[in-house]
């Protein structure tokens, strides 16, 4: 059996020929077309370390099976920064020192340019918190990772704010 | 960030202490950094593991057929199949290994013990092949309780711990005090839980073995690896430039990843093998469960009489590690007698291991109530009470402290916090939606250990350095923080300093482990800098052509990448001219370093803290939240105050776990832990986490270490969980003992 699927990863239109309908896209991304970055820690929706965005969407690739997906635009933390240019809110993060072991951090930060991309976050730190609440951080570097969010989104809002002008 | 501490150039004349940021942080922010399980060898398959559905009994079949029949998979290993080892498993392996499950027979000792290992060409045939096994057992009776399990006097507790400790009398001190308190208190078995799970990419040539795997103690484990093995230590390579997490949990060696190094030289390919979270709750330790009892003398004055701290801690039916919990007790409130003892029991689980810090985690909760308690007791604030029993020298043998400033820590944390005007009792404060809200403290304390470890360090022909220890960074910032000393050992600037790490090729940089990492290989590499100095000063002083020549005795100095006379400051030249002069392309420096033993002796050594916290409970609901948290600790000289604080915050995020989440929660008619993952095994969200506030309190510590570094992983923890349980007790007038506290403790 092999089921062929079209997936944009990161800008990247891809087809994918896939041999197994048991393939997550955590598992895809991770095993089968070496896109690391995204991570594993629970395989069942329960700490947000696979964050990706899917259709501009911020999912648990670990709960997406790849035969569902396609057609779908996919970007994980790989195809965040603009070349050698961080995205703010990578660059927050570093500032903010947003993590400590850096595992659960690329699921942070998806979850986190989902967020802002849904405007709900709207620079209240309680908010946020409750909004980022399906990220696990073990090492427990939430106050940088609140902190990091809120000044990402003001970077990113003036910043909106300039091109308007 | 509070940077007010005057840890910066200032105090040290040196760029340590500045609060840079992270030099992994773009590989970590860009999903670069790579973990053990991101490697992806030519050939590799994937192994998993099954595991036990019984805690106590034996395997009686297992469907090795159908498995095998399942398209993909390549091997299945059984006892029946598992190729020999060249140790025996139930041997413990020194100096700090544990006896490991490793299908050395069909017995079961804990629920998720590994049964078999399923080998297959994708990670999904390998998990289905797993499922497919259909494993019969013949059970018996599991004993998780603590009415269940066989208690014993244990030789040692924690890592080769000392299982009592006493001075004075005890009995004739309680006999004389105005009264007695006696508690008791119940913490939970608890789980590492780092967000990475235990992993391992395993690839064999010939006798060789290279393991990307996260690992705490890199040439520990490669000493270990090899005797199982049978091949030479230096045949066993570990990569773990990062791990996702390790807390403990991966500075000891455990079975399942034996069992796929073993598959991978069986089947001559590349093996991969990762828990899923769920596996995560057996065989790669735990913080054992504790019963501890407290008697606390008092006497008119609110002084301490006697402290005896007794803990019944558990560990598995195979092997000890104890928490050796009622040891906090032992250096920090001044008391004439003190007793602190261990009692082991033995559980059907499997073997408890360090898990951040081990003891003094559980010990102090249940000593910070205690001492919460005796406060009430004797109608004193509750840090006026702690200032009165003040251990000016370490209690019982009167050594000084290396340094000790607690009672800055008390000080400031108390004016930040705002605890001037606390009432006595509880129940008297509510906030404007009707929540009780209360404030509880406690004190925080934790050992300096050191290690030895071993270092390098190349100046380069360029005036640049490279700099080399085999540690472990795991989130702590060893990258940043280790280079930042070796810069300043070496009068360069930390950009100018690469720092190579995370490989057990490298020479020795000790264990990541009881808060000593930064210490023990910090200590090391400025000692290997400042022997590459040395040997550099030595070419220039005596080269005629240089304007350092004949300083001799008087001396140079090594700054900004140059060496300046002692005595004249115009005289001075750069690494580069000096090297380039010599015809040197580089000069290496070495060392081996630990501490000084005479300074070990004659000093009790310790990082201090105060830890102050606000809760607001729903007074209808029981909710528990809280709202704030200050932390103040001294820790000797700050390396990097950023990556210090937080260090301190996880510590503290630790501490309302413990207070309020953690549990593992095991059905006792199976044995079986209820909760092994992390929808419900609570660990703090985001949500949980109010503002939290770390204070770096300066002290200087001229004998912990020449670079006077204390460490600063684990104490958060100590403090916090009491801090949480008084301010509970201060917000509603329930005290509870027994961990986490939850909703139905309050309202029930
Ligand atoms: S790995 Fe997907 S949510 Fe944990
Ligand atoms: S940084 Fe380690 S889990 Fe978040």
């Amino acid at each position: 059996m092999s089921l062929s699927i079209s997936l944009t990863i990161n800008g990247q239109p891809r087809t994918i020929a896939l041999d197994d309908p048991r393939v997550t896209l955590l598992d895809l991304l991770r095993e089968r077309l070496d896109l690391t970055g995204t991570k594993k820690g629970c395989d069942r929706g329960q700490c947000g370390a696979c964050t990706v965005l899917v259709d501009g969407r911020r999912i648990n690739s670990c709960l997406s099976l790849v035969a569902s997906l396609d057609g779908a635009d996919v970007q994980t933390i790989e195809g965040l920064a603009d070349g050698d240019a961080l995205h703010p809110v990578q660059a927050a993060f570093i500032e903010a020192d947003g993590f400590q072991c850096g595992y659960c951090t690329p699921g942070q930060i998806m979850s986190a340019v989902g967020l802002i991309k849904e405007g709900h976050a709207s620079g209240d730190p309680e908010r946020v918190r409750e909004l980022m609440s399906g990220n696990i951080c073990r090492c427990g570097a939430y106050q940088g990772i609140t902190e990091a969010v809120l000044e990402a989104q003001k970077v990113m809002a003036d910043k909106k704010g300039r091109n308007a002008a | 960030m509070s940077l007010d501490a005057p840890s910066t150039n200032a105090r040290y004349g040196s760029n340590a202490g500045q609060p840079l940021t992270r030099r992994d942080g773009v590989l970590k922010v860009t999903g670069r950094a790579t973990y053990a399980a991101d490697n992806h060898p030519d050939g590799m398959l994937y192994a998993v593991t099954a595991v036990s559905r019984i805690a106590r009994g034996r395997v009686t079949s297992l469907d090795v057929e159908a498995t095998k029949a399942h398209p993909g998979v390549v091997e299945v290993m059984t006892p029946a199949s598992r190729p020999p080892l060249a140790h025996d498993p139930d041997e413990k392996m020194p100096p700090f290994g544990f006896r490991i499950e490793v299908l050395q027979d069909s017995t079961v000792r804990y629920a998720n013990q590994p049964i078999a290992l399923v080998i297959a060409e994708t990670l999904e045939a390998a998990t289905e092949g797993a499922a497919l096994l259909n494993p019969q057992y013949d059970a018996d009776e599991p004993r998780t309780g603590i009415d269940d399990g066989l208690r014993f006097d244990p030789p040692a507790v924690g890592v080769g711990g000392p299982p009592k400790a006493a001075f004075g009398d005890v009995e004739a001190g309680l006999a004389k005090a105005a009264q007695v308190l006696e508690r008791d208190y119940v913490t939970p078995a608890q789980y590492h839980n780092a967000m990475e799970p235990h992993a391992v990419v395993a690839e064999w040539d010939g006798d060789h073995v290279m393991l990307d795997m996260p690992n705490q103690a890199l040439a520990m484990s490669c000493a270990s690896y090899a005797t199982y093995f049978g091949i030479p230590p230096e045949n066993v390579t570990i990569r773990s430039p990062f791990l996702g997490g390790g807390f403990g949990s991966k500075a000891i060696i455990n079975g399942p990843q034996i069992l796929a190094i073993l598959a991978a030289r069986a089947l001559k390919r590349p093996v991969k093998l990762v828990l899923s979270r769920a596996q995560m709750y057996g065989p790669v330790g735990h913080r054992g469960g504790t019963w501890q009892k407290l008697r606390i003398g008092l006497n008119n004055d609110g002084q301490l009489t006697a402290l005896h701290h007794k803990s019944i801690s558990a560990t598995s039916s195979f092997d000890d590690f104890l928490e050796p919990a009622a040891n906090a007790s032992t250096h920090l409130y001044a008391s004439p007698a003190l007793l602190s003892e261990h009692e082991g029991i033995r559980l059907d689980t499997g073997t408890p291991g360090p898990m951040r810090a081990p003891g003094e985690a559980s010990g102090s909760a249940a000593l910070e109530v205690a001492i919460d308690e005796a406060a009430d007791a004797c109608g004193m604030d509750p840090l006026d009470f702690r200032l009165h029993n003040y251990a000016e020298t370490e209690p019982g043998s009167g050594r000084p402290f290396s340094s000790k400033a607690l009672r800055e820590c008390y000080a400031e944390g108390a004016k930040r916090f705002g605890w001037a005007g606390r009432p006595l009792a509880s129940r008297q404060m509510r906030d404007k939606n009707g929540f009780l809200v209360g404030w509880g403290m406690g004190t925080a304390l934790f050992p300096c250990p050191h290690f030895p470890a071993e270092a390098r360090a190349t100046l380069r022909a360029d005036g640049t350095a490279l700099v080399e220890t085999a540690g472990a960074d795991m989130g702590q910032g060893a990258w940043t923080a280790l280079a930042q000393i070796a810069a300043e050992a070496l009068g360069l600037d930390p950009e100018q300093v690469e720092l190579h790490s995370g490989i057990s090729t490298l020479p020795d940089g000790g264990i990541a482990g009881g808060s000593g990492h930064t210490a023990s290989a910090g200590l090391a590499l400025n000692n290997a800098g400042k022997d590459a100095i040395a040997q550099l000063s030595e070419l220039a002083t005596n080269d005629p052509a240089s304007p350092l020549f004949g300083a001799g005795n008087i001396g140079v100095e090594a700054r900004a990448g140059r060496l300046y006379r002692r005595d004249d400051e115009t005289r001075s030249e750069s690494y580069a001219e000096i090297l380039a002069r010599a015809g040197r392309r580089e000069i290496v420096g070495t060392a081996k370093a630990s501490r000084d033993p005479a300074a070990a002796e004659a000093h009790a050594m310790f990082s201090h803290g105060a830890v102050f916290a606000e809760v607001k409970v729903d007074p209808d609901l029981g909710q528990i939240r809280v709202t704030r948290l200050v932390g103040a600790f001294a820790a000797g000289r700050i390396i990097n105050p950023r990556l210090v604080e937080s260090q301190y915050f996880g510590g503290m995020i630790w501490g309302v776990s413990f207070a309020l989440h953690e549990e593992a929660i095991i059905d006792h008619r199976t044995g079986r832990i209820m909760n092994a993952d992390l929808a419900e095994y609570h660990v703090p969200i985001n949500a949980d986490i109010p503002s939290l506030e770390a204070i770096l309190i300066p002290e200087n510590d001229p004998f912990v270490n020449a670079i006077g570094v204390k460490g600063v992983g684990e104490i958060g923890i100590t403090g916090t969980v009491g801090a949480i349980a008084n301010a509970i007790w201060h917000a509603t007038g329930v005290r509870v003992r027994k961990f986490p506290v939850r909703l139905e403790d309050i309202i029930g």
